[in-house]
Parts: structure tokens; sequence; C-alpha cells
């Protein structure tokens, strides 16, 4: 953390258009900025520094999504934002762990952000369930999954990586793993 | 068309990699069967889904990476509303401090308990006898070793304790207090010559703190006419009084007032004096000006300097009184002339020189 990312608090739009650009060094900033104010919300309401960084990073998730999927409308201070879903998503922990006395102490004000945080928990529940199922699927499924549907090799490549005799054969070995994945995947509740 | 096949179609369907005639067969396929349509948008929500969690892990990643460039800890510190020192003090340590705590209690009520504390009121006074400490016993044993088997015994008897004591009649009855002889095998009285007298105890009031003795020794001659008279009557407040005792080898004269007619806690036995005694002063006359004993020093309380207490006079009538008839051989005479009343002080001190005894204890 060098001392000029820390001074510089990115406007609000610069970190709307830095996120849309793929913009490392502007997420970077904006992590640093904000991360502070969260900390100190989360340790001081019976929480660790651990669940503050959960918790931000979860928030900072749900803002890139929102910011990526098009629909993020500038209507309060982008640090209102953030510190709302912060504060949503710790006290429904805190009443999951029944460790929420009923008073949280605030910093900063604050905003009705439930509809994003119940978003993003559907969200959570699907990417959980897709993650059992990847581990249940085990190797080399998992990476021959990986390889052509997320970084998009070819089928050649594949066949070269694993060691399969002709593409035909790897084709195959992928079509039994998407349908055990699909499996494993729709199985669960 | 088997399963594999056409998951391979909709594999090159959704990529776009099907020629315009295909994708035109493939479009028709779709639009007729809608079993095969649900499989194409199943298949594509569950690559999406699987595009976007690995999305998801790539953008943790990320964040990740740049939180451990962030000092939390430091952050944290800073951050933390601080409650007083107090409070802090209490969430950082409560369990030590607890413990602490405890063990204090445990050690204040055992010591409280040791010395007697919580006992009884007792245990505010210092008896007054006089610790002959435990360097005079070793000596004594060395003595014994040094002496010949056949005087060895003579030494046998260590003295553990001494008081002070006063002829009440000529006779060699000697008052004294309980605590002095208490527990004694043997008692010795000696006079201001430095002559020692064996004695016996008579008669004891131990809740009234007095002993009577009476003189054994046959080398012991008639006292003659005791100058001083013992008062009926309760002293005033304020009333000059003095002792004249022996809390060390020689004998000591001290003086002061009646402080308060009750003693310790309100206790009627005694009399508040002013006077400074010391161990050994246990048992001395107290004096008023006129030479009447109006009682015997006793004790002194220990969290007040100069706060003693002397047992009334009148207690030691109703001793000499009590003394069973049996145990005399004759009717107590009591002296009844004062010859002291007229003297000056330094002259009454004289006179009491020769009845008043060091009493000394044997166990």
């Amino acid at each position: 953390m060098n001392k000029e990312l820390k001074d510089s608090i990115p406007t609000d739009s610069e970190v709307i258009l830095g996120i849309l650009n793929n913009s490392e060094s502007v997420l970077k900033r904006m992590y640093v900025a904000y991360f502070p104010m969260i900390l100190q919300l989360i340790i001081n309401n019976n929480g660790t520094a651990d669940d503050a960084k959960d918790i931000y990073q979860e928030a900072v998730i749900i803002l890139y999504n929102k910011i990526k999927a098009g629909d993020f409308e500038l209507s309060s201070k982008l640090k209102t934002f953030i510190y709302s879903i912060c504060r949503r998503l710790w006290l429904k922990r805190l009443s999951h762990m029944s460790r929420f006395g009923g008073d949280i102490r605030d910093f900063q004000e604050h905003m009705h952000v439930e509809d994003e945080v119940e978003k993003q928990n559907d969200m959570d529940i699907q990417f959980s369930k897709m993650e059992s199922a990847l581990q249940l699927l085990g190797e080399p499924c998992k990476t021959i999954m990986e390889d052509f549907y997320i970084h998009n090799l070819s089928m050649q490549d594949i066949c070269e990586r694993f060691g399969y005799t002709n593409a035909d054969n790897a084709k195959t070995q992928k079509y039994k793993c998407l349908q055990r994945l699909k499996k494993l995947f729709f199985q669960q509740k | 068309m088997n399963e594999y096949k056409l998951q391979e179609e909709i594999e090159r369907y959704l990529n776009g990699e099907m020629s315009p005639e295909e994708l035109k067969e493939f479009e028709l396929l779709r639009k007729e069967s809608t079993a095969i349509d649900a499989k194409i948008t199943e298949h594509q929500d569950f690559i999406k889904l699987l595009k976007q969690y690995s999305d998801r892990l790539a953008l943790e990643n990320r964040l990740n990476a740049i939180h451990d460039e962030i000092d939390v800890h430091t952050l944290a510190d800073e951050l933390m509303v601080h409650p007083s020192w107090v409070v802090q003090l209490w969430r950082n340590h409560h369990s030590k401090i607890s413990v602490a705590a405890s063990v204090a209690i445990f050690a204040i009520l055992s010591i409280m308990f040791l010395t007697g504390k919580m006992t009884s009121q007792d245990s505010q006074y210092i008896a007054l006898r006089q610790e002959v400490g435990n360097l005079k016993n070793k000596t004594d044993k060395i003595n014994q070793k040094l002496t010949q088997n056949g005087r060895a015994e003579r030494f046998k008897n260590t003295e553990r304790f001494s008081g002070t004591g006063f002829a009440i009649t000529s006779s060699g009855l000697i008052a004294t207090n309980y605590h002095v002889i208490n527990g004694a095998d043997s008692v010795y009285v000696q006079n201001a010559a430095g002559k020692s007298f064996k004695a016996k105890v008579l008669y004891t009031e131990p809740q009234n703190d007095i002993a009577i003795l009476k003189i054994v020794d046959t080398s012991f001659r008639n006292l003659g006419a005791i100058p001083y008279t013992i008062k009926k009557a309760e002293s005033d407040l304020a009333e000059s009084v003095y002792t004249y005792g022996y809390p060390q080898d020689s004998p000591v004269f001290n003086e002061g007032r009646v402080t308060s007619a009750v003693g310790l806690n309100g206790d009627s036995l005694d009399y508040q004096i002013s006077i400074p005694i010391n161990a050994g002063n246990s048992g001395s006359p107290l004096m008023d000006s006129r030479g009447n004993v109006v009682g015997i020093i006793q004790a002194k309380q220990t969290q007040l300097e100069g706060v003693h207490f002397a047992v009334k006079s009148s207690y030691l009538l109703s001793a000499i009184h009590n003394i069973p008839a049996d145990s005399l051989t004759r009717k107590i005479n009591l002296n009844t002339k004062n010859t002291l009343a007229g003297l000056t002080r330094v002259q009454q001190v004289k006179k009491l020189n020769n009845y008043v005894f060091i009493v000394k204890v044997y166990q």
C-alpha cells in the first residue's frame, strides 16, 4: 500500500468507469479507500478483522457485479452504498450467529439496501452449489471443464494436455464430465 | 439423434460454429421440439453460471491480493473505539484481576483468622506480659550444657514471661493479672532488692483478668504494713493517676490520667488510661494521687497509640472477697490506713518500691 494509493480516494464516477474498463488500479484504490470504514464498523460491533474482510469483499462484489451488469445508478454516494450493504450483511450475520444484541454502533449514514443483499444471497447459493459440485466431480474432469468452458481452450489443446490419443476421445470424456457435473449440481437442494 | 450428438450440436449452435444451413436446420428443430429447446436453455444457463462462478473466484482472488497489502492490524488498532481505560483494563485482564482479587480476599481472610481478628474483641489487646525471647532460652540451654550434671537441674525451667504484681497484704498476697500467670508451671516473685520468692497461684478470676498469688517461700518475711489502700469507689474522669511496675528489670514510673470510665468496646471492667505502658507492666498497680490503688494495669489497644486499659479496683476487691476460705490459713485483713496520702509523689513511689514485685513465670 503505497502512499499515493492511500491518499487518493477515487471519485465515484471514476470507480464506475474503472470497473467497467477492468482497471485494476481503480479497484485497488477504491478497495483501500473504503476498507477502514468497514473495519471500523465491524470491529466495533462484536466482529473481528477477518469478519470485516469477508463482509467488505462481499459488498465490493455486489457493487462490482452491479456496475458490470450496467444497472448501477448513482443514487447516493458510493461510500454510503458500500457502508449500507456492509451494515446489512453484518446485521444478518450477527443475528445468524445470535450474537446480535439488538443494537449496532453506527459510524456513517446509511440507506435501505435489502434488495441488493437478497439478490446477492440467491447468487451465492448457486455459486456454493457449483463449488461443491466441482469439488465432488474430482480430477481430471474438473480441469477439463474449467479449461473448456472457462478458459475457452480448444478440444485439441485439451487433448494434448491430458494425453488423449485423439480429439474424439477427449470430446467423449468432456461430454461424460459435463453430464456428471450437471447431475451433481442439480441433485443438490 | 443420441444424447451425445445432441449435446455436440447444442454447443456448436451456442458457440456459433454452425454453417448457415446447419443453423437453419437446427433452429427449425428447436422450434419443433420443446424438449430440445429446454435442453438448449438449460445448457446455456448452466455454462453461464459456471462462467460467473469462475469470474467470482477470479474477482475474489484479486480482492484478496489487494487486501493482503493492507496493514489490517494497525488499522484495526486505530479504528477501535476505545472505551475508558478502566473498562479496557477489565476486558483485557478480567480473568487475571478476578484471580488476584480472590487471592487477596483469601489472604486477608486467612490473616484475619490467623491473627485472631475474627474471633473476639480480646484479640485487640496485647497482653502485656513480657515475653522473654528465645535468645534467653538458648543461653540457658548453653549454660545447662556448661554446668555439671548435678547443677543442671536448676536451669531446667526457663523463664518465659514476666509481669508485675503488688502486695495486698503484709503476709504475702500478691495481686496481678490472670494472663500473666496463665499456663504457668511455677511462679516466682522478685522484690526490688532482687530477691526471688516462690509463689503459688491462690485464686484466679479469668473473666476479670485477676489473679491472687501467695508467697510460699520459707525465706519470706512479713512485708510490714501496706502503705496504700484499695479504693472501693470508681475514679473520676481526668483524675491524675500513675503506675509503678517492671516492664524491664528495674522499676519504671509512669503517669497519666483516667481518660474513660469504660474500656474497649464499652467494657465496664476497665478504665481507659493515658499512661504509656509496655509489655511487663501487666499487673502493675494503678495509683491515684492520694496513694489509693484504683486499678491493675492490664492491656493496650493495638490500633491506637496511647490507649491503655486497667482493671478497676472494685473487681480486685470482689476477687479478694471471693477467695475460698479453705485456701487461706487465716482471714485476709486488708489495710485500711493509707499512709501515702499526705506524701509527695516522689516519697509515695519510694514507699511503693517495697511492695511491687516482678512476677516471673516458668512454663
